[in-house]
């Protein structure tokens, strides 16, 4: 099998190692090879954070080359354009609309082009998926399941190497019993809005 | 069994409270061991060179946490009592060193693990060391950052080895450095000398499938150990002349072990019929990347693979490049390989080209990917057989350039973080002195981001204390003051404190006790009254240390009592001596998440104090409206991202219009 590559963005603190493990293991249920690559230290404080996830056969570098990731995965509107050039041609993108404002935009330092950010991801095509998974998540109970809506929505696409029940799984093997229920209902409010293939941009 | 155990480590950390996202994440992912008893699993580089150690009946670990090395002794600690060993986090890597010689000495194995800073603080006993040997096996893992994502430097530990004359081994992958990190106790017993391990980043935090069973547990207790008195073990001139001579003696024996064992050797081209015959020789996680560029490549030959880089036996890939028209060396780093092979090439004789750092074909800095050695490989193909035809270069991913430029998202402190508090108190309290701010390693080191850049300078553990001093040496004048963390302060901020006594300085020492080693994941230490797995400790009180210093004034505050904190600021920079204050608040990872607060927007004057001068990324500026902009506002409204507010309540303290307070409970 030619290696999927999967590479996860977002800010420090939202879960974005633990959605490459959730997806880490159950593709090694599924028999696959598998290779992480996640950023750990200084920059979880609130910095870009990447996560990089191959599956196949005869892997060698856990990192993934630029154009040839089959999916990106944002958690966070404008971390997505950190992993862009990861992104393949073909490749999908499955992108939260919510956003984290730096301090450093308050302060005059930086900018944060929300409408032009939007308005590319959008004449991107049908191979972007724009949504609120974090007011999906606070829905189902806490804004920390936003991880958990982006792995239900991306379990929709098709010619993923893992299924949505091995996705599930997995991430119940990893979670704690007592989290199960609200990370279920987020998994299943992500699968709903990845199921929608007119997810289209909310309006802020 | 065992991962039952983790199970119920897990909901007893959860119970303490709420974590953050960040630190819960980590709880869960240092339980995913195990999770059957025998089969492949996922497995961290760190782990498996935990894993590999207890396979190899290790003893004793002693270690100080730093990205990227933590996980090894976390994973250790985890299971130390079901294998018999003795784990702990010491307050620094020369203590850990030292401790890890003790055992080896007594005749058991030994492990010491620290990032590659850290072996900075610990090479004064690995020097002698060096010279004195081992008994035990000793093994050494320091994980170099290139990069560096998490480091002060790039420092290559590979040179670090070459002055002090030792072996290293250097994994590809989380699955060799299992099996290397076994070797690695092979080797230093077998030649009596200590060996470094040396994962990268890309080693170091990359997660692969292993098959992997946790091996059976020995019957505890283990059998004793004994220290037997020998003249060899006390360096003195004379011994130390000697065992120079031994030290040297051993080096070629080093590198004739790395190529019996297979670490160092050529690896077949990935098709029957080579396609061209020019040679690479690379190592560590480059080693990947060469593979992956040559069958991007469509390119088949054999390649050196490099797993003991220094002593590096120059003469075996000398072998295999005979015959060859020219030879790119790939690593990481430093050209270690590459100037070793170049004296011995050069004593050799051999005249073929060599292209690699010290050519310009590959940086000397940074992080290598598959991207940076694939351009390599194509220049080197097209110098040296231009006849050769590769595929054509990917034409430019289209639309690249449309993409909008994505705002500037450095780390900062946490929301609710209380060195925040400090740092803006000591601000406040001396806008008009100009102090000088001396900041160290730690959390705290991102008090030097905008807007608060509490942090004029950062050099290494503790240097913020006796810089501090040394700055009142120059300007005597400028109040100075230093911030470093409790870990910090316990590892290396306790010399410098009794030399500003002694010397008389006149500074201020604020320690950031925010009762855990936060930012490599919440590691105890000597303050907080337990160790490793939670269980009860002596309580080392930071206030009393500074005291038994001979700090004559001495002040405990609760940052997040800001308006306590400024007058406390206040009156420590008056005091004409070292003057101490300890900032005392949990870490907001390890404490219970407060009311959100909510700002009243008939209230708030949109002065921007908030975000402009405290900076908590909680607090943003909202875009303006439409509206607004027709009111002629400038500025936007401030919201509080509730997911992200702790409740800390220093911006309601902050605030001078009173329009931030707790949400209502309903």
């Amino acid at each position: 099998m030619k290696t999927f590559n999967l590479v996860i963005t977002g800010v420090g603190g939202q879960g974005g190692v633990l959605a490459s493990r959730v997806f880490a293991e159950a593709s090694l249920a599924a028999g696959y090879e598998v290779r992480t690559s996640e950023t750990i230290g200084m920059a979880q404080r609130e910095g870009s954070v990447i996560s990089h996830v191959r599956i196949g056969e005869k892997l060698q570098g856990a990192l993934i080359p630029e154009g040839t990731a089959d999916l990106l995965v944002s958690l966070e509107l404008s971390e997505s354009l950190k992993g862009w050039s990861k992104l393949s041609p073909q490749g999908q993108a499955v992108i939260n609309r919510h956003t984290i404002i730096p301090p450093a935009v308050g302060l005059g330092l930086t900018q944060y082009p929300e409408a032009e950010i939007v308005a590319f991801l959008q004449s991107q095509g049908n191979r972007v998926r724009l949504f609120d998974a974090t007011s999906a998540a606070i829905d189902a109970g806490t804004a920390r399941a936003t991880n958990m809506v982006m792995l239900g929505a991306l379990s929709t696409l098709p010619n993923l190497p893992v299924s949505a029940d091995m996705l599930w799984q997995a991430a119940e093997r990893i979670l704690p019993p007592r989290l199960h229920e609200v990370n279920r209902k987020a998994f299943l409010a992500g699968q709903a809005l990845g199921a929608c293939p007119q997810a289209t941009p909310l309006v802020s | 069994m065992m991962t039952r155990v983790l199970w119920i480590d897990v909901e007893i950390k959860l119970d303490i409270d709420c974590p953050s996202e960040r630190s819960m994440e980590r709880i869960l992912l240092m339980s995913l061991t195990t999770e059957t008893p025998s089969s492949r699993q996922l497995l961290m580089g760190n782990e498996a060179i935990a894993w590999g150690a207890i396979e190899a009946g290790v003893r004793v670990v002693a270690a100080y946490p730093g990205t990227p090395s933590t996980e090894v002794t976390e994973h250790i600690i985890q299971h130390a009592a079901d294998y018999g060993i003795y784990a702990e986090w010491s307050v620094n890597e020369k203590v850990a060193l030292e401790t890890a010689i003790a055992a080896s000495w007594a005749g058991a194995r030994a492990m010491a693990c620290m990032k590659q800073v850290g072996l900075n603080v610990a090479s004064d006993p690995l020097m002698t060391l060096a010279y004195l040997g081992t008994k035990g096996g000793l093994v050494l893992v320091v994980a170099d950052d290139p990069g560096p994502h998490s480091s002060q430097t790039e420092q290559d530990t590979r040179l670090f080895a070459r002055f002090a004359k030792l072996p290293v081994l250097d994994p590809s992958t989380p699955a060799e450095a299992r099996e290397m990190t076994k070797l690695a106790f092979e080797l230093s017993e077998s030649l009596k000398v200590p060996v470094i391990l040396r994962p990268t980043t890309r080693t170091a935090h990359v997660c692969q499938d292993v098959e992997f069973s946790p091996p059976p547990r020995p019957a505890i207790p283990l059998p004793p150990l004994h220290f037997e008195r020998d003249p060899n073990w006390a360096i003195l001139p004379t011994l130390s002349a000697k065992k120079h001579r031994w030290l040297n003696a051993c080096q070629k024996d080093m590198g004739r072990w790395f190529v019996e064992k297979g670490l160092n050797r050529v690896v077949p081209g990935c098709s029957d019929a080579d396609t061209v015959s020019v040679g690479i020789v690379t190592g560590g996680v480059s080693y990947n990347y060469v593979q992956e560029a040559l069958a991007n490549l469509g390119v088949s030959l054999p390649v050196y693979k490099v797993g003991g880089p220094t002593p590096l036996p120059a003469e075996d890939v000398l072998d295999y490049l005979q015959g060859k028209q020219a030879v790119l060396i790939v690593e990481e780093q430093e050209p270690v390989i590459e100037e070793q092979l170049t004296v011995a090439a050069f004593h050799r004789g051999m005249q073929i080209p060599f292209f690699g750092k010290l050519s310009g074909h590959l940086p000397r800095e940074g992080e290598f990917n598959t991207n940076t050695v694939q351009a390599a490989l194509r220049r080197y193909f097209a110098e040296v057989l231009p006849e050769l035809s590769l595929p054509e270069v990917p034409a430019a991913q289209a639309g690249l350039t449309d993409i909008p430029a994505p705002p500037l998202r450095t780390p900062i402190l946490c929301a609710g973080c209380p060195h925040r508090n400090s740092f803006y108190a000591f601000k406040q309290a001396l806008k008009r002195q100009d102090a000088l701010f001396t900041g160290d390693i730690g959390c705290y080191t991102l008090g030097v981001m905008p807007p608060l850049r509490a942090a004029d300078t950062i050099v290494c553990m503790g240097a913020s204390v006796a810089m501090a001093a040394g700055f009142d040496r120059v300007e005597p004048d400028r109040p100075h003051i230093a911030f470093l963390g409790d870990s910090t302060f316990f590892h290396s901020g306790i010399p410098p404190l009794i030399n500003a006594v002694y010397n008389q300085a006149r500074m201020t020492l604020v320690v950031l006790d925010n009762r855990t080693t936060a930012m490599t994941g919440h590691q105890p230490h000597p303050g907080l009254g337990w160790k490793g797995k939670q269980e009860p400790a002596p309580y080392i009180d930071i206030a009393a240390i500074a005291q038994a210093c001979g700090v004559e004034w001495i002040r405990t505050v609760d940052p997040y009592d800001l308006p306590s904190m400024i007058s406390a600021a206040k009156e420590a920079v008056e005091y004409p001596g070292v003057s101490v204050i300890i900032a005392r608040r949990d870490c907001i990872s390890i404490a219970k998440r407060q009311i959100p607060h909510q700002i009243d927007h008939a209230a708030c004057r949109r002065c921007g104090l908030c975000i402009r001068q405290f900076g908590c990324p909680a607090l943003f500026e909202a875009p303006l409206t439409e509206e607004e902009r027709q009111e002629g506002r400038k500025s936007g409204a401030v919201r509080i991202a509730r997911e992200k507010c702790f409740g800390c309540g220093a911006c309601a303290q902050v605030c001078p219009w009173d329009a931030i307070s707790p949400e209502v409970q309903r």
